[in-house]
């Protein structure tokens, strides 16, 4: 019996919660399979074999695949899956729209998030926005699970080199969706959950003009941007900047909340960075009950003093 | 089109839970419930295609136990037509859900099934995407728009890398995210209105379906405190702080 890791893949390399992922499956004790899948891949799979601790990995190509449609990945997944004891993919965007299914047609449960692996039936993962931590057992023939990749530290190539195959696409019998576009928000800055620092704008800078002052703070420190709901829904960044219960969970070293009140939506994607900085005018805010160090007043004033003061 | 919204009762949003003392559970005694926010969502959205004239009927489901049919109030007042309660005293889980909307679904033929996208007590984010393959149906995950072209939809769906669009055929399920639409308020002629309209409750035995959990909880606890920080007075003790103190700068 052994592990299966679903690959989610950017260009040519494991994306960084992949990694994460495969941390979290070297926990097991068991072999570890990794599977790609797009329409031209080996680079990728190259990637994957020369991590440490894969022993194989799976290659799957076809013009179908040049996108990541769940639907056209989803049967060659539980033909390959039914053989593993454990199916493991990161909580991405990526691995939530697909792993459910591979779950539902092999008939077993799937853990979301898992932030912890007790042994190889005990998980524990975050449950009423992170507010509680569950401990759960499976008892499924296949443990099916996707990975928090902000628990985990990302697994680093080694010198190791795993075997590669070429497993057969098999193309699904029913309708699926297509592929249209994809609209991406284009930025120089880090990556939002992969930045060591993050600046982060809330419903108090009140507009899309005075959301510039957050960027000019966050390209001071080399840093990422993030928002919260009230941000993204108000039109000041587009909507992958949302941290959150249902955007996207970071864990930085530093995070630094600026007009953000502190709901639990909200705190549920940040709580877990390593040091909390938060600008507020209003002392009893609930962001301030977790901030390392907290700055009370007037973020039109506080915020370009700081720029002006922090240069690199 | 017949649409088929599946909507959760759970703890309200604002609430925050407590772990009960023996950590065998969160204690929900006496705790405001609602209906899940983007179950709110996705009867609203329904509601708006049947207004445009694109949907000729609303069914709305839960799958619980007897005060699950607030819901089904709410989301009658809301707009659907009709309400199917399955009863079940089990604790509901996504695999067992969404195989009993499976049979529903055979039994209704509904031509579009609409979900929330996470059912913020268990935040699993499963459900949709598990009926979509158990139907062989296409899917549509963590919409915020949705266009209705004849025997085709399109949607945009927010992903971690900025906005997507999938173009699929009839019969699909969707998925709703946060920004899809605005719910709007039951008022209250619609809500006495709601106490008319059919309610059939039916078991997951007459459906054929075995709801019993696959996931068992031993213990639940408050995940570790954040040590109590500090009010900086100044922006240059800030700086010194996360300079000398922290480090991270
Ligand atoms: C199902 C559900 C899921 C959700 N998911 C998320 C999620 O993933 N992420 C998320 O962020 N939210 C989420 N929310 C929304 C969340 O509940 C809050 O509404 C949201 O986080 C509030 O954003 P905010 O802090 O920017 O705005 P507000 O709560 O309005 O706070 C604005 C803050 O700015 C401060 N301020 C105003 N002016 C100034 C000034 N001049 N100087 C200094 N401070 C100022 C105010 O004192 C206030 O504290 C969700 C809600 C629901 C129901
Ligand atoms: N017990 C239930 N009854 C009806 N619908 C449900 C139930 N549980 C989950 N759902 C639907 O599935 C969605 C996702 O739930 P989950 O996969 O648990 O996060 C919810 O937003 C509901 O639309």
């Amino acid at each position: 019996m052994a592990l299966l890791l679903i690959a989610e893949h950017e260009k040519d390399t494991l994306s960084p919660a992949t990694l994460a992922t495969l941390t979290a499956a070297k926990e097991f004790s068991v072999p570890i399979h990794v599977v790609v899948m797009g329409s031209s891949v080996k680079k990728v799979a190259d990637d994957a074999a020369s991590h440490e601790g894969v022993e194989k990995v799976w290659c799957v190509e076809d013009p179908a695949l040049s996108y990541p449609i769940a639907e056209q990945m989803t049967k060659t997944l539980v033909e390959l899956g039914k053989s593993y004891e454990f199916i493991l993919a990161p909580s991405t965007t990526f691995g939530k729209n697909l792993l459910p299914r591979i779950a539902a047609l092999l008939g077993v449960a799937q853990l979301s998030d898992v932030i912890k692996i007790d042994d190889n039936k005990t998980f524990v993962r975050p449950i009423y926005a992170g507010n509680v931590l569950a401990t759960v057992r499976s008892d499924d023939p296949i443990k099916v699970m996707t990975i928090r990749p902000t628990a985990f530290d990302r697994a680093a190539p080694g010198a190791s080199k795993a075997s590669i195959e070429a497993y057969a696409f098999k193309k699904p019998e029913q309708p699926t969706a297509t592929f249209v576009k994809l609209e991406q928000s284009k930025s120089t800055r880090p990556e939002l959950t992969s930045a060591s620092i993050i600046v982060s704008g809330g419903r108090g800078l009140q507009n899309k003009e005075n959301f510039t002052l957050i960027e000019q703070l966050a390209d001071k420190l080399g840093a990422a941007i993030g928002a919260s709901r009230a941000a993204v829904d108000a039109g000041f960044v587009p909507n992958d900047y949302q941290v959150g219960q249902t955007g996207k969970v970071v864990a930085p070293s530093l995070y630094i909340a600026i007009g953000i009140s502190g709901a639990i939506q909200h705190l549920a994607g940040m709580k877990d960075s390593k040091v909390i900085v938060a600008i507020n005018k209003d002392p009893d805010a609930p962001i301030f009950q977790l901030a390392d160090y907290g700055l009370v007043g007037d973020l039109f004033t506080l915020v370009p003093e700081l720029i002006s003061k922090i240069g690199k | 089109m017949k649409v088929l919204v599946a909507v959760k009762r759970l703890v309200d949003y604002s609430v925050k839970v407590r772990v009960k003392a023996d950590h065998s559970g969160v204690d929900l005694a006496g705790v405001k419930m609602s209906l899940n926010p983007f179950d709110e969502i996705a009867v609203e959205e329904a509601v708006r295609l049947k207004e445009k004239g694109s949907a000729t009927e609303i069914v709305v489901v839960t799958i619980g136990d007897k005060s699950c049919q607030d819901s089904l109030r709410t989301a009658l007042a809301l707009g659907a037509d009709r309400a199917i309660h399955i009863e079940t005293s089990l604790e509901t889980q996504p695999l067992g859900v969404a195989q009993a909307l499976k049979a529903l679904v055979e039994r209704e033929s509904p031509e579009l099934v609409i979900l929330g996208k996470q059912a913020i007590d268990d935040d699993c984010n499963q459900t949709g995407q598990m009926l979509s393959a158990l139907l062989g149906w296409p899917q549509g995950t963590f919409i915020s728009k949705l266009t209705v072209k004849n025997k085709e939809i399109e949607v945009i769906r927010e992903v971690d890398g900025g906005l997507e669009t999938l173009q699929m055929p009839l019969p699909a399920v969707l998925t709703t995210d946060l920004r899809l639409n605005e719910p709007r308020y039951a008022t209250l002629p619609n809500i006495m209105k709601a106490k008319q309209k059919p309610l059939e409750i039916l078991t997951a035995e007459a459906l054929g379906v075995d709801l019993s959990p696959h996931l068992k909880t031993l213990s639940v606890s408050e995940p570790p405190g954040r040590k109590a920080g500090i009010k900086v007075e100044t922006v240059d003790q800030l700086i010194d702080k996360l300079r000398n103190e922290a480090k991270v700068i």
